[in-house]
């Protein structure tokens, strides 16, 4: 995983709350086998409409998506992530997040930044006024910067230092390995299996 | 002082604990299907890992197959490589699978609890958000992305900050007509979609030990619909009556001694919880919902609200945009709401007791004209169940299509679909926009409300109807 210190870019005012994964990215979409390759499924129903915030020409090149509250609800789909990073997003900016969605997040090296909602009101008409408008997520400052809006954000430490050192969970677990094998050995002898019984 | 429930069976599967990281917890069983497994089987070939315990991990097919003719290959090309994906993995990492057309394939929430594999103080994780669901037995159960199927697979454990906890308690006796699915539709309209962001959930209270183990899985599946990452119920003899004799239970010694071990998983008298919130269940009626989240839900009886009952702005749009989806004027009787789908099935509502439930007000009656009604059991062995008590007539002489099992118009990856536009009462657990089929209207409902409503042809609850002659 790439590190994740600073980004800045231009942002899309996504007014909308209570974005569901299945407005992120729709169920048909999660038949596929692969990993890369959903930037097609975003928001794809939203997307038909013409007038709708993405496809506006000016925000063509945007890398932060700043939303209303409670996104990212509903269905586990790390596709969800996967369409948001394929569409070009690095940052997702909103004041609360599903945690589900918030977890993926963290382990496909997307940032969500969870600020008051009245920095996401602020974004909204900034970026709406000039949205050719620099915005700089600071991971390091805990810091989203917009012209003359400085804001601090939320991040788990955890999850800030393994997205600033773009670490693997997987190898970071395999270290304690002794310590699984130890639990293993303790657990009780009666706790089911999932080998087939006659 | 004392713990909570998810706070003991938290503590019992603490691998490593240090400061300033997450703890982290072993997965005494880690489910699989088809939809969120195949890039994280794929993580593992790239690593060249491989599966630590095969024998905690059991797979099963439910997301997209077919209901009907699945006995030949699943038409769509796209849904069948899926399938076919899963069986490779399974097979070439020694993972067990039952696979459409084993007597134990279904929905991989209703597999778990029939097999007996879920049981009380276990973790229990899945690619899947209604992983929820196996919280019901005083499980900690929840739902998680690829990444971490990847992680369980390949470690059998993950790294996680501890959650809060929030007791749901439902207290008195319910009234007659009014179920756990409303219970539950209850709780998410009053907290809101995002008021158990962060907690388990522990439901509490008379009305909640009174319901079956079935009833608690309807109410735990919900949780994450409240954003909660897990709900629970404390196990009890309803609990370990439900487990006993089950395929995967414990035998004779050993379930005496899983008992005893069960029996100390409550919440002590003395824990505090992060949150409470309390309920009278003699207040409540029939629920269903009226907009595009689970949390605009309202009693039967109530009528469409309008933007100016709004509490702060961002409430407003949201219930101006859900009237427009929804096609829906402010002030209309939610009982005027004519359909013209009705399922009923989902990890929520597709156990037994639903289709039993559906079918006793059936029995008699005829599905409202040009009302289409579909009947998809949650598993094989539901399917069966119903099978030899007659359910499966009771439904087809009504007029409703008696399907096979799997997930089906849930989430409508699979040919079951709603076409743009229509409308159905479904016993599912998400009316998000589009989630039952592209320009699809959903309102989530009882099995009981669902069936009076295709009898109605629009919202009604059984006592609406007329006495079968």
């Amino acid at each position: 995983m790439e590190k994740f210190i600073v980004h800045s870019g231009t942002a899309v005012p996504l007014r909308r709350s209570n974005v569901d994964t299945d407005q992120i990215i729709p169920a048909e979409y999660l038949k596929r086998i692969t990993r890369h390759g959903f930037e097609d499924g975003l928001f794809s129903a939203w997307r038909q409409d013409p007038d709708f915030v993405l496809n506006r020409p000016h925000h063509a090149e945007a890398t932060i998506l700043v939303a209303g509250p409670d996104f990212g609800t509903g269905s586990s789909r790390e596709h969800a992530v996967w369409a948001l990073q394929d569409y070009g997003f690095a940052v997702v900016i909103s004041s609360r997040f599903a945690d589900i969605f918030r977890g993926n997040s963290g382990k496909g090296g997307l940032l969500t930044a969870e600020v008051e909602h009245a920095v996401v009101e602020a974004l909204w008409e900034a970026i709406e006024a000039d949205p050719t408008l620099e915005v700089t997520v600071d991971l390091e400052q805990r810091e989203v910067r917009a012209g003359a809006l400085v804001a601090g954000f939320d991040v788990d430490d955890y999850v800030r230092w393994r997205l600033m050192e773009g670490l693997d969970d997987i190898g970071i677990t395999l270290q304690y390995a002794d310590d699984i094998d130890a639990f293993e050995a303790a657990r009780p002898s009666w706790k089911p299996t999932t080998v087939a019984v006659i | 002082m004392g713990r909570t429930l998810a706070e003991k069976v938290w503590d019992d599967h603490v691998v490593r604990r240090a400061e300033g990281e997450p703890d982290l917890l072993y997965i005494d069983l880690h489910l699989v299907h088809e939809v969120t497994s195949p890039q994280a089987f794929d993580g593992l070939r790239a690593t060249g890992r491989s599966v630590r315990r095969p024998d905690l991990t059991l797979a099963t097919e439910d997301h997209n197959v077919p209901t009907l003719d699945i006995d030949k290959p699943i038409a769509d090309p796209i849904s069948a490589a899926q399938v076919d994906a899963l069986r490779r993995n399974c097979a070439e990492f020694g993972v067990p699978v039952y696979s459409l057309g084993s007597r134990d394939q279904g929905i991989v929430h209703v597999v778990g609890p029939q097999l007996g594999l879920t049981q009380p103080g276990m973790t229990v994780v899945c690619g899947d958000s209604h992983t929820s669901t196996h919280g019901a037995f005083g499980a900690l159960a929840f739902g998680i992305g690829t990444s971490e199927v990847e992680h369980v697979l390949a470690t059998q454990t993950l790294p996680l900050k501890p959650f809060k906890t929030m007791a749901i308690t439902v207290e008195g006796d319910l009234p007659a007509g009014v179920t756990a699915k409303d219970v539950i539709l209850a709780v998410i309209a009053e907290i809101g979609t995002g008021g158990g962001q962060g907690y388990v959930l522990e439901y509490r209270g008379s009305a909640i030990r009174s319901l079956s183990m079935e009833g608690r899985m309807t109410i735990c599946n919900m949780s994450i619909e409240a954003g909660a990452r897990a709900g629970m119920v404390a196990p009890d003899e309803t609990t370990f009556e439900y487990i006993k004799g089950r395929p995967h239970a414990p035998q004779r010694a050993d379930w005496d001694e899983a008992v005893a071990y069960w029996s100390t998983l409550r919440t002590d008298d003395d824990a505090v919880f992060d949150a409470e919130v309390v309920i009278d269940a003699t207040t409540l009626s029939p629920y269903v919902t009226w907009g595009t989240n689970p949390g605009q839900g309202l009693p039967l009886s109530a009528s469409v609200p309008s933007p100016s009952d709004a509490k702060d702005e961002v409430d407003r749009i949201a219930i101006e945009r859900a009237l427009d989806y929804m096609g829906l004027e402010p002030g209309m009787a939610l009982r005027d709401i004519s359909v013209d789908t009705v399922f009923i099935g989902s990890c929520t509502n597709g156990r037994i007791e639903d289709l039993r439930a559906a079918a006793d007000v059936l029995r008699g009656r005829r599905v409202s004209e040009g009302v289409r009604m579909l009947v998809v059991p949650g598993s094989v062995r539901v399917r069966l169940q119903a099978m030899e008590e007659g359910l499966d007539t009771v439904f087809t002489e009504a007029g409703a299509e008696w399907r096979e099992a799997g997930c089906s118009m849930c989430l409508a990856m699979n040919p079951d679909k709603l076409a743009p536009g229509e409308r159905s009462a479904s016993t599912s657990n998400r009316n998000f926009e589009g989630r039952q089929g592209p320009g699809g209207r959903t309102h989530l409902v009882s099995p009981q409300v669902a069936a009076a409503t295709a009898v109605a042809g629009h919202l009604a609850s059984p006592a609406d109807l007329a006495p079968v002659a």
